[in-house]
């Protein structure tokens, strides 16, 4: 763990348009007039929100922890500490958020549901990170693979080919069953093969245009996909069902262990019918999460991530290395996808339906917005990103216009604003942060350096 | 690599299957498009003209906000995300000024209604370009030196600002425009219509785009663009002001995403926050088909689109229909990106014309 205060500290004084250099050249008396401002400035905020007492708490356990959390990270094995702590925090959150405080100006905590939401978009950034952070290739089309997982889902975990009847591990059958019924975990699986297989055939015709191009053609085949489930219910007026429409494909199986399992095992037979449904479905969505961290942090090691960097700082170079430039290209789409369907899969089960209304671009936005505020390339950063903006999405900004509505009188309907919010976000982090808050540290060299990556592509058509 | 062994006139006998077989693949499709065409042209000639209009109509439309795609493209080489939105915000403009401020009814006279017209079309015009520059100077001149990606990403940014900003304003749903235009027939030949109302949206637009061809091509100020457009460093060095050529590019883009959601508002009547995102993504699928920084040939793509949309959704046999515009125009866009990324008219230069 590094300390980012005075890092911080440097954002906001170039944001205010003091630079490094003319802020030293100020007297040491107006530096720490200033210092001493801004600190106390904070503290009386938040003795208001919390009361003397409160903050006395608060300062103690910040300055013990500042104290603490570098030593950590000498101790062996000590850089797991933060990470375990996270996740035993997010595990046992189900048992410990109703007795949470209220948190000022954000409200109470987040509800278990969403804390399922926020796992499940921490799962599709993790993907987008792939292509984006990683490989460097913006893709704007990747509400595709969540529609694919999620219509994978509908396929293959519900009644929607009437005529076929087909059972293969289900929980939770009814009398007079029909359609296809695999087993969610599988179907999970297949989901996730299906989509990277849809994401390689995107990627086979477009992964050799550049950058900007590649960006406008994935949100072509983001808003292609969608317009296929939307006219999907008689697909060229062949009256073959394949999507049902607008109406979308519900309900879908839940997740579950089956029987045999919940009396020998303590696991629970069928979610859908368990009572801590949500916390089932968080645990879940958790166990996800961490094999898409494990997968990305293996990966971004391997052989197969030192290229996609490579291509992300200098495609050309990379070629010259001796990199197959459109095979891995094509394996950062297929794995981000991989990702993405399997997310869309276990969304969709979550939500028990596949709606076409659920897939358009502003989620292709949302997601990418995630990746760049958390900062692009790093795990944590994407995870915190994931959480924060999934959290907005589902309670935050609702919380926040209340408070606003109570505090200045005005009635504000601020979840209205909410994909202004987020574009307004991913303009002042590109301008004032373009590394993203938790950023990883090569990458920020690179958005400082200024890395002039003129593609391969432009190269070749210049010479032809 | 395993490669490397492999004699020197094998990899030339891939290369020649590979460059047949991507041309044959992009002919059957050109090829089975207009047998489509002259079957349904056989099948009702008086129909297919009239629905040609329609596509006239609509390539107008479209050529007037793939222009500002093309020149911001040509100078930046940036897709301007936002250009979209600022023409929705023309559109919403325009509404405004033609019902509120100038309350031009059905029952206005002609000379009312041509004031009307002119005037709201030079305030969207100017509104816009200076909303425009605005937003290059805000957020795409300081990502100059950064990677490509960070302007792209910005410009996405600044769409949603000013799609929220079109919502805070006029609310969520669509926005009406008094349907002032006359519906008259211009001429009405065996069959073939040809309404007032599609001919001015052509009037409006012919003098536009006239103007900016002069305006680039004869002028200094254009020349000025040309220059930066072909080398940024040595216009510099010429002693033309990049900054300002550039921000002068974004105004001239504006305004003439002025003039279409002037013109787009008048015809079709309606508006909403999530217009200019749609057709912006038309638009420069039309800029990319005629070749992306090519003037004249952003037109010509704007003008095919408009036709393939209106014979998608206007013709009787075989058309997919409405339903499917949208994924018709991105598969172009995607054909076009594979088969010849150059556009039609390929160069890649903005002083093409």
């Amino acid at each position: 763990m590094h300390l980012r205060v005075s890092e911080g500290w440097w954002a906001a004084l170039g944001a205010a348009g003091m630079s490094h250099e003319r802020w030293r050249a100020l007297p040491r008396t107006a530096r720490r007039a200033v210092t001493t401002g801004v600190w106390l400035a904070i503290l009386l905020v938040l003795i208001a929100f919390f009361g003397v007492w409160k903050t006395t708490a608060l300062a103690l356990a910040a300055v013990v922890a500042l104290l603490v959390v570098p030593v950590w990270t000498r101790l062996p094995y000590g850089k797991f500490v933060v990470p375990l702590a996270a996740l035993g925090l997010a595990v046992a959150y189900p048992y410990y958020f109703g007795s949470m405080p209220q948190v000022p100006i954000f409200g109470p905590f987040p509800q278990v549901s969403t804390m399922v939401v926020m796992m499940i978009f921490t799962m599709m950034a993790l993907g987008l990170n792939f292509v984006v952070g990683y490989a460097g290739l913006l893709d704007l089309g990747y509400v595709a693979f969540y529609a694919m997982g999620a219509y994978m889902a509908g396929w293959f975990a519900s009644s929607q080919f009437a005529h076929q009847k087909l059972d293969f591990g289900a929980v939770g059958l009814y009398e007079g069953w029909s359609g296809f019924h695999i087993s969610l975990w599988l179907v999970l699986l297949m989901a996730g093969i299906a989509t990277a297989i849809v994401g390689v055939l995107i990627g086979l015709p477009t992964l050799r245009l550049r950058g900007d191009y590649l960006a406008i053609v994935t949100l072509g085949f983001g808003e292609i996909m969608p317009q296929i489930a939307r006219n999907g219910d008689s697909l060229f007026g062949t009256g073959f069902n394949l999507t049902n429409g607008t109406n979308g494909i519900t309900p879908i199986d839940g997740p579950g262990f089956g029987n045999w399992a919940e009396q020998h095992l303590h696991l629970p037979a069928n979610y859908l019918n368990a009572a801590n449904f949500d916390s089932l479905y968080l645990w879940t969505a958790i166990v996800l999460v961490l094999i898409t961290v494990f997968c990305s942090l293996r990966l971004r090691d391997s052989r197969l991530g030192r290229a996609w960097i490579a291509i992300r700082e200098d495609e050309t170079a990379a070629a010259a290395m001796g990199i197959p430039l459109m095979r891995t290209k094509t394996w950062a789409y297929a794995t981000g996808a991989f990702f993405g369907g399997v997310a869309g899969a276990y969304y969709a089960s979550y939500k028990s339906g596949a709606f076409p209304d659920d897939f358009f671009f502003n989620i292709s936005v949302f997601i990418l917005c995630m990746v760049i505020l958390g900062g692009v390339g790093n795990i944590w950063g994407v995870i915190f990103g994931a959480c924060f903006l999934a959290y907005l999405d589902r309670e935050g900004l609702a919380n926040v216009g209340a408070w606003f509505s109570d505090h200045l009188h005005r009635q504000i309907d601020v979840p209205k604003y909410e994909f202004g919010i987020f574009g307004a976000i991913l303009v002042i982090t590109m301008l004032f942060r373009p590394e993203g808050l938790i950023p990883s540290q090569r990458r920020a060299a690179e958005f400082h350096e200024g890395v002039h990556d003129e593609p391969l592509y432009d190269a070749e058509t210049a010479g032809a | 690599m395993a490669t490397n062994a492999a004699p020197v006139t094998s990899i030339a006998a891939r290369r020649t299957v590979g460059s047949y077989a991507m041309p044959a693949i992009a002919a059957l499709l050109v090829a089975a498009l207009v047998l489509w065409l002259v079957i349904n042209f056989t099948k009702g000639p008086a129909y297919f003209f009239t629905i040609s209009f329609i596509g006239l109509t609509n390539g107008a439309v479209y050529a007037l906000v793939a222009l500002g795609y093309t020149l911001v493209y040509g100078i930046l080489e940036l897709i301007n995300f936002a250009h979209g939105d600022v023409f929705m915000l023309a559109g919403l403009f325009s509404a405004s000024m033609i019902d509120g401020v100038f309350g031009v009814t059905t029952h206005s006279s002609t000379g009312y209604l041509v004031l009307a017209i002119v005037g709201s079309l030079l305030v969207a015009m100017v509104a816009c370009g200076l909303i425009n520059a605005t937003i290059e100077r805000i957020a795409y001149r300081p990502l100059r030196s950064a990677p490509r990606l960070a302007p792209l990403i910005t410009a996405i940014g600044m769409s949603f600002v000013l799609e929220d900003i079109a919502i805070g304003w006029k609310g969520p749903g669509y926005t009406a425009v008094p349907d002032v235009l006359p519906k008259g027939n211009v001429f009405s030949v065996s069959g073939v219509t040809y309404t007032w109302e599609k001919f001015i949206v052509v009037l409006i637009t012919l003098p536009v785009l006239l103007a900016l061809i002069w305006l680039v091509q004869r002028t200094r100020q254009g020349k000025a663009m040309r220059a930066t457009a072909q080398d940024r460093d040595a216009a510099a060095m010429m002693g033309i002001n990049v900054n300002r050529t550039i921000s002068f590019t974004f105004l001239i883009a504006g305004a003439l995403a002025g003039a279409g959601g002037l013109v787009y508002a008048l015809y079709f009547g309606q508006i909403r926050y999530d217009t200019g995102f749609q057709l912006g993504l038309i638009a420069f699928t039309a800029a990319v088909l005629g070749g992306i920084g090519n003037l004249p040939g952003a037109v010509l793509g704007a003008l095919s689109i408009g036709f393939i949309q209106a014979y998608n959704e206007g013709l009787n046999w075989h058309a997919p229909g409405s339903n499917w515009t949208q994924s018709i125009v991105f598969s172009i866009l995607i054909l076009i990106l594979v088969f010849r990324p150059e556009g039609l008219l390929g160069e890649r230069t903005p002083e093409g014309g």
